[in-house]
């Protein structure tokens, strides 16, 4: 038993990392994305689009083993299997966080950028501390659902032979005859998303101070 | 030197002319108020003058520096950044809808542009927002959020960031419009001490009895030209223009 516990806790660690190391890439390259989108430049906003489309109208476990075995026939090599994940979740995740961010700024009134240009405030600094708090704010609620999707994604890096917790899982019960460790990874997958949704009610109540 | 020179300015959206050609210059301590019905292109004025638009023709020009100016064939040319920034600093705009940050406290409002725009030290900015904060009878509003605050002390807290900058001119547009009645009559009253200042003014509203109260000057506005303009006995006390007549008539 255990023995198991330390097995699962072991595949947990893989899945967090996967968690984590997406979050930290697709956060900020989710930025340049939505800012592409809505480049005035219409050959940028068009590939921007496009990518944006492929990304969120195709299965991601499709677009995980596309990563890990095109390059393979293209350039006869490959990344190893744990980069071809967080490369396939940074490039899908960023394409639905550049869609979030789009929304949160476009909902930004008109005047907001009016008085920070009649103020004298830079682009940038309009961009930095008028616009991106108001947007953080209101993108809170969806942010928390595509985060609490990842933590249930993580189960797919099995797809190309990552060992993260539901691999572990799956491979216990077949090795005891038993369901018992997939309910377990389960209980698991449900804890770590508490933590998420429990952080996300944290910022929302922090950033209430206004509205 | 007028603090704001317009000659024949011209603005258009798409096939819609706005301002057909609109001269006037503002002296310095002056109100001037503009009137004119809706549509008539008072917004959009001033919204060139605070380089919110681009004029499609004509000259302006700021405390004798040039905003933009149109060449001989007809090109507009706009000044070089540098310019237009300083200029920038030295028009204030008050929205009809505030437009106050509300991410910020009424104090950082006030003081985020003279840090980082202007660049005085923060202990500086706050002396200057606390004691324009007295001014407006808002100096226990200074840690409140805007949303916290009545549209009018809103509006005040607005005005308060605008003249934190230290403007030449401030250019409000229907300040007291997205109000309700009963609070208009505070925003009107700052205006009027600003005036007794002799702070230099363009105040477009829609208060005909405040415009002649607290004018210099009264420019009527209608379909992108202006249709008259004059002191305020002579704008509203003896119209000359049919259009103006019947636009006064309308607030008997
Ligand atoms: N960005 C824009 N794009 C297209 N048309 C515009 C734009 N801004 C203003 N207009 C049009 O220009 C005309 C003049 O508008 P403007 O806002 O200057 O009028 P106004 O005199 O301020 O009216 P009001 O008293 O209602 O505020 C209107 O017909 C308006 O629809
Ligand atoms: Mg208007």
């Amino acid at each position: 038993m255990s023995q198991l516990l330390l097995q699962l806790l072991e595949g947990t660690l893989t899945s967090l990392k996967i968690f984590f190391l997406t979050l930290l890439f697709s956060l900020p390259l989710g930025i340049v994305v939505a800012q592409g989108r809505m480049c005035r430049n219409k050959l940028v906003s068009g590939i921007v689009n496009v990518y944006i489309m492929i990304m969120r109208g195709t299965p991601l476990i499709l677009q995980l083993i596309f990563v890990y075995f095109a390059p393979y026939y293209v350039f006869g090599a490959s990344f190893n299997r744990f980069t071809a994940v967080i490369v396939a979740y940074v490039i899908n995740y960023a394409a639905y966080f550049a869609e979030i961010y789009r929304g949160g700024i476009q909902s930004i009134p008109k005047g907001q950028y009016e008085a920070s240009h009649v103020l004298g405030f830079t682009k940038l600094h309009t961009f930095t501390h008028i616009v991106a708090p108001q947007v953080v704010k209101r993108i809170i609620p969806a942010m928390g659902n595509e985060v609490i999707t990842l933590v249930k994604d993580t189960a797919l890096a099995q797809t190309i032979g990552v060992a993260e917790l539901f691999r572990v899982a799956q491979n216990a019960s077949a090795r005891e005859f038993s369901t018992m460790p997939i309910f377990v990874a389960g209980l698991f997958y449900f804890i770590m998303n508490m933590v998420v949704s429990k952080t996300f009610d944290k910022i929302e109540t922090k950033l209430a101070y206004y509205n | 030197m007028h603090v704001i020179s317009v000659k024949d300015i011209r603005k258009g959206f798409g096939d819609l002319q706005v301002l057909k050609g609109i001269s006037f210059d503002v002296d310095k301590g002056e109100v001037l108020s503009i009137i004119g019905p809706s549509g008539s292109g008072k917004s959009t004025l001033l919204r060139c003058i605070t380089q919110l638009e681009r004029i499609d023709g004509g000259a302006v020009e700021i405390c004798g520096d040039t905003l933009a100016t149109t060449d001989d064939d007809g090109t507009v040319v706009y000044s070089d950044k540098a310019t237009l920034r300083k200029i920038r600093l030295q028009v204030g705009l008050v929205f009809q809808n505030f437009n106050l940050f509300p991410h910020f406290s009424v104090m950082r409002n006030i003081m985020e542009a003279q840090v980082h725009v202007l660049g005085s030290p923060k202990e500086d900015a706050r002396r200057v927002a606390v004691e324009l904060l007295r001014k407006m009878g808002l100096e226990d509003k200074a840690d409140a959020y805007p949303c916290q605050l009545s549209g009018g002390q809103q509006q005040r807290v607005s005005i308060a960031r605008a003249l934190a900058l230290k403007p030449e001119v401030l250019c409000f547009d229907e300040p007291t419009s997205a109000l309700d009645p009963e609070l208009t009559g505070e925003i009107l009253k700052v205006i009027k001490e600003l005036a007794a200042e002799k702070m230099t003014m363009v105040v477009v509203t829609h208060e005909m009895a405040f415009a002649r109260d607290i004018s210099d000057r009264v420019i009527f506005m209608d379909d992108g030209i202006i249709a008259e303009s004059g002191t305020p006995d002579e704008v509203f006390g003896h119209p000359k223009n049919e259009r103006t007549k019947k636009f006064l008539a309308r607030f008997e």
